[in-house]
């Protein structure tokens, strides 16, 4: 397992590098530079700034400069937070985007299990319909327009809830559950459809012929197997949730790295462009190892020490 | 000897799109206490759903249980609500499964899948559970037990499977024990290890079974009684003895004549004609009849009554009614006939599976 786990860390780092070389890439191949949008800069000032951050190296030079700070941890300054370093927005950004990501996690997946069940259960049922249809709306209409549709309803014309910012449960309700939506979507459909295979296999036959009660057959015999092939659903999920708030975080004005990467695009703060996409590229392959470790928790067919047959 | 189970003009319909499948079209026999009933029949002659209605597992909708009694007990198991089924099957009624490939739960460890039934139906602790599990897992054969009850079933090889499902459906010392061709799935020289095994086990316990196969070399080797069954009916039923030297109904010659064996290679194995008739629309009168080469013109018009040969065998042809002509069953089944009483096939026990 330690070994695994160990080449599985290899390969993160040769995945890495070449994303941050492909970003790298594609950033000198932007037009203009940080300082472009200032100005009050004069032309000889802006010679100065670019000579100080070496951005007047040939590409070649300042690439390497580039990965050797990165081997370091050094993700560079921002050129519009007023000399913050990069980790450091990272940093103080990234804890709010992970609640919110987190809890629209666990929100959506859990609702979309309950759904899915409920579905698989009591098919073509008015139930099943039911949950088809709420599936369905969720996976076809974008994020923004649900967070759009309550903040208007339910923040403007109620008065329920605020409608922006960050820091009370209240005003995280709304930006979770519209986040929540399409995973909570995506997970009804991939539980309904595999519980209802599981419930149709031999073994369900096998425990319903040694009096196993109904109960039993769902939650400790279905339920299990069921859950294999939705955990492996369950990654590119967390990521799509990840591209989510960058929007959401925008809409509802919410400080997370989401609403911080949307700004530095437009005023072209590369080294926090890199930052971040090389911190979304570092959560997504952890989040990819953390689901292979499940897969073998859950399924003992896939276990790694494997089995001493 | 006392019956154990009594089933009396058993019918099972499922509901489909394209109307209604009598699969089993009115069943009638009775199981004693200690003996193998063999059903034997085609794919699709609605063996298997005789079988799950008794267990009730035939899964509903789209199947039913369209009349008939299923009495054990003193208890009509057809009318009895789910739950109290659930308190019936796997402690007095256990089924084997064919395929013990897909028959375990590949994310439960062995033992635990041994144990559930105990602690449910005897309610026993878990340790006490555990230990007669491992009493379980000997008695089926199978090696290491202590060691192996917290495997996973795919840790195991085909032929162990099929004794672990053994293992789980004598858990709580059936009564009946319904074996739906436990060993189809299995190589032939497993396939004679577990018939052994199950012959043994028969031995110790003195359960009824239920032991349903369309390979007459298996049923020669286990069985007391023989049910036939073609197109939801049984046809012919007696004593293993009265089935494989004096068997009366045209269908039953069908499949002896159509078992391999392996004293006379020149000769080539006889095919019945044609296919099972479509159970969406039971064709009027025998159903046999049209893939019948002895076919009487009554056989076209009106089902045959079953007629007594003797006080435990039972055939549904016309040629038994005293105004039909003598028909003998065709040279090749004959010969069968004459191999099976000089090799001693069908005294069960003895015979070689082979």
């Amino acid at each position: 397992m330690a070994k695994y786990i160990l080449k599985r860390i290899g390969y993160m780092l040769i995945t890495l590098f070449i994303i941050a070389t492909f970003s790298f890439i594609l950033m000198k191949m932007l037009p203009g530079s940080p300082l472009t949008a200032e100005e009050k800069v004069t032309e000889a000032q802006r010679e100065i700034i670019l000579e100080k951050y070496g951005l007047n190296d040939p590409i070649p030079v300042q690439y390497v400069r580039y990965l050797g700070n990165l081997a370091q941890g050094d993700l560079g300054v921002s050129f519009q937070m007023k000399n913050q370093s990069v980790t450091d927005i990272l940093m103080s950004r990234a804890p709010v985007s992970a609640e919110l990501g987190f809890w629209a996690l666990i929100v959506g997946t859990s609702l979309g299990m309950l759904l899915g069940l409920i579905a698989a259960i009591r098919q073509n049922s008015w139930m099943d319909y039911g949950s088809n249809i709420i599936s369905v709306i969720g996976i076809s209409i974008p994020s923004f327009i649900f967070a759009g549709l309550m903040q208007f309803y339910i923040g403007v014309e109620l008065e329920l809830l605020p409608i922006a910012f960050w820091g009370t449960p209240q005003q995280a309700i709304m930006p979770v559950i519209a986040l929540a939506i399409f995973p909570m979507a995506i997970s009804a459909r991939f539980l309904r459809t595999e519980m209802i295979e599981v419930l149709g296999s031999d073994y369900i036959v096998t425990a319903k012929a040694k009096g196993v009660s109904k109960f039993a057959i769902i939650f400790k015999h279905g339920l299990r197997n069921a859950l294999i092939p939705l955990i492996t659903v369950m990654g590119p999920m967390a990521v799509s949730l990840m591209t989510g708030t960058l929007v959401i975080e925008k809409i509802f004005s919410i400080p997370g790295i989401g609403e911080q990467f949307v700004n530095s695009v437009t005023t072209n703060d590369f080294s926090i462009i890199m930052g971040t996409t090389l911190f979304f590229a570092f959560l997504f392959i952890v989040i990819i190892l953390i689901i292979d470790i499940l897969y073998g928790i859950i399924d003992p067919r896939i276990r790694l020490a494997g089995g001493k047959d | 000897m006392e019956n154990i189970l009594e089933v009396n003009n058993l019918q099972v319909s499922f509901d489909t799109y394209g109307g209604e499948v009598q699969a089993v079209r009115g069943v009638s026999f009775n199981l004693k206490k200690g003996e193998t009933l063999a059903i034997v029949g085609e794919s699709g002659s609605g063996k298997s759903v005789t079988t799950r209605a008794l267990a009730r597992l035939i899964p509903s909708p789209p199947g039913r249980i369209k009349e008939g009694e299923i009495l054990f007990d003193g208890k009509d198991l057809a009318k009895l609500s789910d739950k109290q089924m659930q308190a019936i099957r796997g402690k007095d009624i256990s089924t084997i499964f064919q395929d013990p490939m897909t028959s375990l739960n590949p994310t439960m460890k062995i033992g635990t899948q041994i144990m559930e039934g105990l602690i449910k139906h005897q309610k026993m602790s878990k340790s006490q559970a555990k230990e007669r599990t491992i009493e379980l897992l000997e008695l089926v054969g199978l090696p290491n037990p202590s060691e192996r009850v917290d495997q996973y079933p795919h840790q195991f090889s085909g032929g162990q499977r099929q004794r672990i499902v053994i293992a789980i459906a004598l858990a709580c010392n059936p009564k009946i024990l319904i074996a739906d061709e436990p060993t189809t799935a299995l190589d032939v020289t497993i396939q004679a290890q577990i018939l052994e095994l199950m012959k043994d086990i028969q031995k110790k316990t003195d359960s009824s079974i239920i032991f349903i196969t369309h390979d007459l070399g298996v049923v020669a080797n286990v069985a007391d009684r023989v049910a036939v069954m073609y197109a939801g009916k049984i046809v012919e039923i007696g004593t293993a003895d009265e089935i494989f030297y004096n068997p009366k109904h045209p269908y039953t010659w069908g499949l002896i004549g159509s078992m391999p064996t392996l004293d006379n290679t020149e000769e080539s194995l006889v095919a019945i004609p044609g296919s099972p008739p479509d159970m969406l629309n039971p064709p009027k009168g025998d159903a046999f009849a049209p893939r019948n080469d002895f076919a009487l013109e009554i056989d076209r018009e009106m089902e045959p009554p079953m007629f007594k040969v003797s006080d435990t065998h039972y055939a549904a042809t016309w040629l038994l009614h005293e105004y039909a002509p003598h028909v003998e069953p065709p040279e090749a089944v004959k010969r069968r006939m004459k191999g099976f009483a000089s090799t001693g096939a069908a005294s069960n026990g003895e015979g070689d599976q082979s």
